[in-house]
């Protein structure tokens, strides 16, 4: 099997503020292969931007990206870089698109000279060459007469031509990976379907890899060869797209595909998971999910599940995997009871 | 979360937070020994401050032994008359502030929660007011009326002093307005004034708080002020911006008279100021706790 | 933005009105009189004072007198100065360039510092360098403006005598000395001013600037700058800057009435004859005319600070610039 492009290996991000340790990513592995997609799902709060963050070295005080950590790129280990070399790995060989393009985006310079920085910064270009590069970037992505909308500014152009922005920006070195992190949820549900077309078909282009994380399981199904769902800092589970919604095995993951609506299929109401997230300063002892979980029994409070292999690639942190047979028995869960729902 | 629950875990937590602040713990040590010494003022003077020493001769001593920050033009000991400047100087802050902080957060309160044409009014006289320098209608106001006793000082100072506190209040307010519980007492037909009074209040105080610790600073250097061009406290209550001004004729004999003085402005004004800070900092929301991780990861 | 500063333009001048019908109703209102002030020596009995004030229009009513006074102003004619027996204008023409003088130097000067140091703290917020400029800004804002001046008099003038202890010109040589020789005087004089001017005003200026840049380092486009791989002091440097600067121009345009309060006390402290301690001394003799029309010149100047600030800012941000 050839080297994947990235491999996170048990990564630990704490941060440390004055009310205790929020464990925001708390042993996560996972791996992206060359020219794949791979989206990583789960509410807010499961610790998936952080994880995005950390591959890029980007948390800041009083967040902390634990030792013992390994997050290898392209075969070098990034966490044993300094600051000067990782610096050349941003936005060259490893982009990333944020939520929201209106913010993301700084208000007082073009959007021209934001790309052209980019080339700038890594290509070593001329000012000219560089906003000759930003305006054939523009085109790429779409933008009708680049050549004027460069010289605007962010604030004068809609949510969707921003955006579009935002991935020209990271797709000007020709990175090998690009972390998009809820490239859409800011936008219009139409523009939404525009912009994740736009980045299938560039990524698939230029053979970019793309690790595309939200919290919507329809951007996922449409887009990714692999899922990855997290909860509580973990990874849960993690499959193919097709095996994911045929048949997930976790029950975080049934309860998220039972409360995506779809359409043509009956109104029914859409069914919510009961509970919430607990805080990450206290993760619970054993299963994190076990409060809110229907299947849940003595073992899963007091044992934490490690990731079962289901077979074939499909992983799944549940111990319904060595007791299948109490799936036949769901229950309502804790958190319901407790009427937190 | 009931407001007054959710204060109290917050006033603690910001008490304790300043109060692991480097800057704080120094700046409360020297407020400390100042406010003392003026307290004790009576106790630690060897001298009456008012007692002229050598009336025949008028001899103004340099620091020496007997007289360790030495005597000024009316042969007058000049610790004496430096410790118990403090009890004026303090007091004249204290006091003008406290008035015009509370001036500034009520007008604050009743323009944010009010809104509409009240508060337009207010804030557009709160900004023409600001344009003015204050120093400059001060010195009008007094020097046009002739001197002015210490609590009349008072009020002016207080009168010129409420305007930036009420623009951060009301800033304060209007994030607060269209909170949960604001609304839930608005619903119940609780009357606005109590509304305003119970629970806007207290939630926009904090920045007004922070105003007032560094107000207590900047009065001090206001009242020095004017004392130095004479139209501050009166002969013979010494201030300390009185003491300069009693030796500004012969600054260069009598340095001793503009150094000690000054120096006990800049080390009060300094710990006022260092404390100012370390509240404001403790208070900055971005170092407030946060308890889902996705926040954690949208503050860098 | 045409609308914008047209506004600005008309809240401008209704805060000139504002202000001056302020000082005149406190100046009437306030015992005493210039005459009184003026004529007050054994043998003036009260009949001579009445006649001086009649032929002064003093005892008209003081609706009477505001009107006058307006109509007057607006057609540049100031009135006269009892205190310095020189029609206002004059006084104010020999002044006001004074003031000018030393408060537009320590003004560029403060505000170069001021950006500057407040950057160089930004960029490692927390570190050592923040810390110790921080140190030294505090004291310098907490120091009086009027001890600082005579601290540096005392320092460098008295026990170090390098420089001049006051005025513009030295009073005896002056006149005898070369074209160089003169400049160098001139600029003699200006040092100690000008340097305690712009320590008082750089030391908040930087302060202010640093929380500024504070304020934006969370800002999503910081991470942005840094996912694009740019070190944390470049960020700093190009992206941050460049937004913090708003708010410090918006606090140039206010800076005026600090730095009207501020050159009072340096004026007096320096014997620098400007229009700071020509107000504080027209103010002592009663001379209504001197004072109202002076503060008529710091508002108008104030106001016209504000407004050239915010045009500053309408132009250097395109949010505003193009809307």
């Amino acid at each position: 099997m050839t080297e994947p492009l990235l491999e996170l290996d048990d990564l630990h991000t704490y941060f440390y503020t004055d009310t205790g340790v929020a464990r925001a990513v708390d042993g996560v592995s996972f791996r992206v292969n060359a020219g794949e997609t791979v989206g990583v799902v789960g509410e807010s709060g499961c610790g998936k931007s952080v994880t995005a963050l950390s591959i890029l070295r980007l948390v800041r005080p009083p967040g902390r990206i634990e030792p013992g950590s390994q997050i290898r790129f392209e075969g070098k280990d990034l966490m044993k870089l300094d600051e000067h070399a990782m610096q050349k790995v941003r936005g060259n060989r490893i982009a990333m698109v944020f939520q929201e393009p209106m913010t993301a985006l700084n208000p007082v310079f073009t959007v021209g000279d934001q790309i052209a920085e980019v080339a700038r910064i890594h290509a070593g270009m001329s000012k000219r060459d560089a906003w000759a590069k930003a305006v054939e970037m523009l085109k790429l992505v779409g933008i009708p007469a680049p050549e004027q909308r460069a010289s605007e500014y962010p604030h004068q152009l809609s949510g969707g031509t921003r955006q579009r922005v935002v991935i020209a920006m990271a797709l000007v070195m020709n990175p090998a990976l690009v972390i998009a992190d809820e490239p859409t949820t800011a936008l219009d549900v139409t523009i939404q379907a525009q912009i994740l077309e736009l980045m299938a078909d560039l990524t698939r282009r230029l053979g970019t890899s793309v690790l595309l994380i939200t919290h919507d399981l329809g951007v996922v199904a449409e887009n990714c060869a692999r899922v990855i769902v997290m909860y509580a800092g973990e990874v849960v589970e993690e499959a193919t797209t097709a095996t994911l919604f045929d048949a997930a095995h976790h029950p975080y993951t049934e309860g998220l595909l039972g409360a995506m609506p779809r359409v043509g299929g009956e109104a029914e109401r859409l069914a919510t998971i009961p509970g919430t997230v607990p805080p990450p300063t206290a993760w619970p002892a054993g299963c994190r999910f076990h409060d809110r979980c229907p299947y849940a029994w003595d073992r899963c409070a007091r044992e934490h599940p490690p990731l079962y292999q289901i077979g074939g690639g499909h992983v799944s942190r549940c111990h319904l995997a060595e007791e299948p047979e109490r799936r036949a028995h769901p229950h309502v869960p804790i958190a319901a009871e407790l009427g937190a729902a | 979360m009931p407001s007054s629950a959710r204060n109290q875990s917050f006033g603690a937590l910001l008490f304790a937070r300043t109060l692991r602040d480097s800057r704080s713990k120094f700046a409360l040590v020297v407020l400390g020994i100042v406010v003392l010494a003026a307290a004790l003022a009576p106790l630690l003077t060897p001298y009456d401050p008012a007692a002229q020493l050598d009336i025949v001769h008028l001899r103004s001593l340099a620091p020496s032994f007997a007289h360790p920050l030495g005597t000024d033009v009316y042969s007058r000991d000049v610790l004496s008359r430096v410790l118990f400047g403090a009890r004026v100087s303090l007091s004249i802050a204290f006091a003008a502030v406290a008035l015009s902080v509370s001036f500034g957060i009520a007008v604050g309160v009743i323009a944010g929660y009010a809104g509409g044409a009240v508060d337009v009014v207010l804030m557009r006289l709160v900004d023409a007011a600001l344009a003015i320098p204050r120093l400059l209608l001060i010195i009008a106001v007094v020097a046009l009326w002739g001197s002015v006793s210490v609590p009349v000082l008072i009020v002016l100072i207080a009168g010129v002093s409420w305007f930036a506190v009420s623009r951060l209040v009301r800033a304060e307010v209007l994030t607060i307005r269209d909170r949960e519980y604001v609304v839930a007492a608005r619903a119940l037909g609780v009357s606005p004034w109590r509304i305003m009074l119970r629970h806007v209040a207290p939630n926009a105080m904090g920045p007004g708080l922070v105003n007032a610790t560094l107000a207590i600073g900047n009065v001090i250097l206001l009242e020095a002020g004017l004392s130095y061009l004479g139209i501050g406290v009166r002969p013979p209550t010494a201030s300390w911006g009185s003491i300069i001004q009693d030796g500004a004729e012969r600054v260069s004999d009598l340095w001793w008279l503009t150094v000690f003085p000054g120096l006990a402005i800049l080390i009060t004004v300094f710990a006022c100021n260092a404390l100012g800070d370390a509240l404001r900092d403790a208070l900055d929301p971005r170092q407030l706790p946060l308890t889902a991780s996705e926040d954690l990861v949208h503050r860098p | 933005m045409r609308r914008y500063l047209a506004g600005r333009l008309l809240q401008a001048v209704g805060v000139v009105l504002m202000v001056t019908t302020l000082t005149f109703v406190l100046v009437h209102l306030a015992p005493g009189d210039p005459v009184s002030a003026a004529l007050n020596g054994p043998g003036v009995t009260e009949t001579v004072r009445q006649h001086w004030r009649e032929s002064y229009g003093l005892d008209r009513p003081l609706g009477e007198q505001y009107v006058r006074w307006i109509s007057n102003a607006a057609r540049g004619e100031l009135g006269f100065s009892f205190s310095h027996r020189r029609p206002v204008r004059d006084v104010l023409a020999d002044a006001l360039p004074r003031t000018m003088l030393l408060a537009g130097l320590s003004f560029a000067l403060s505000f170069l510092v001021g950006i500057v140091v407040g950057v160089l703290q930004a960029e490692r917020p927390g570190g050592t360098r923040d810390r110790w400029l921080g140190r030294v800004l505090l004291l310098l804002y907490s120091v009086p403006d009027f001890w600082l001046a005579l601290v540096a008099l005392l320092a460098f003038s008295y026990w170090l005598p390098l420089l001049p202890a006051g005025g513009i010109v030295d009073p005896v040589m002056h006149d005898y000395l070369s074209t160089g020789g003169r400049i160098a005087d001139r600029l003699k004089h200006l040092v100690l001013p000008v340097v305690t001017l712009t320590l008082l005003s750089a030391a908040s200026i930087a302060r202010y600037q640093r929380s500024a840049l504070l304020d934006v380092l969370p800002s999503d486009w910081m991470r942005t700058a840094l996912a694009k791989g740019l070190s944390f002091r470049a960020a700093v440097r190009q992206h941050a800057v460049r937004n913090a600067l708003l708010p410090t121009i918006t606090l140039a345009g206010l800076w005026l009435p600090s730095l009207a309060a501020g050159t009072v006390f340096i004026e007096k402290v320096f014997s620098w004859p400007g229009m700071g301690l020509v107000t504080v001394n027209a103010i002592g003799a009663r001379d209504y005319p001197l004072v109202t029309a002076g503060v008529l010149a710091i508002s108008v100047l104030v106001v016209l600070g504000a407004l050239l600030a915010d045009l500053a800012v309408a132009l250097v941000d395109p949010r505003v610039r193009l809307s």
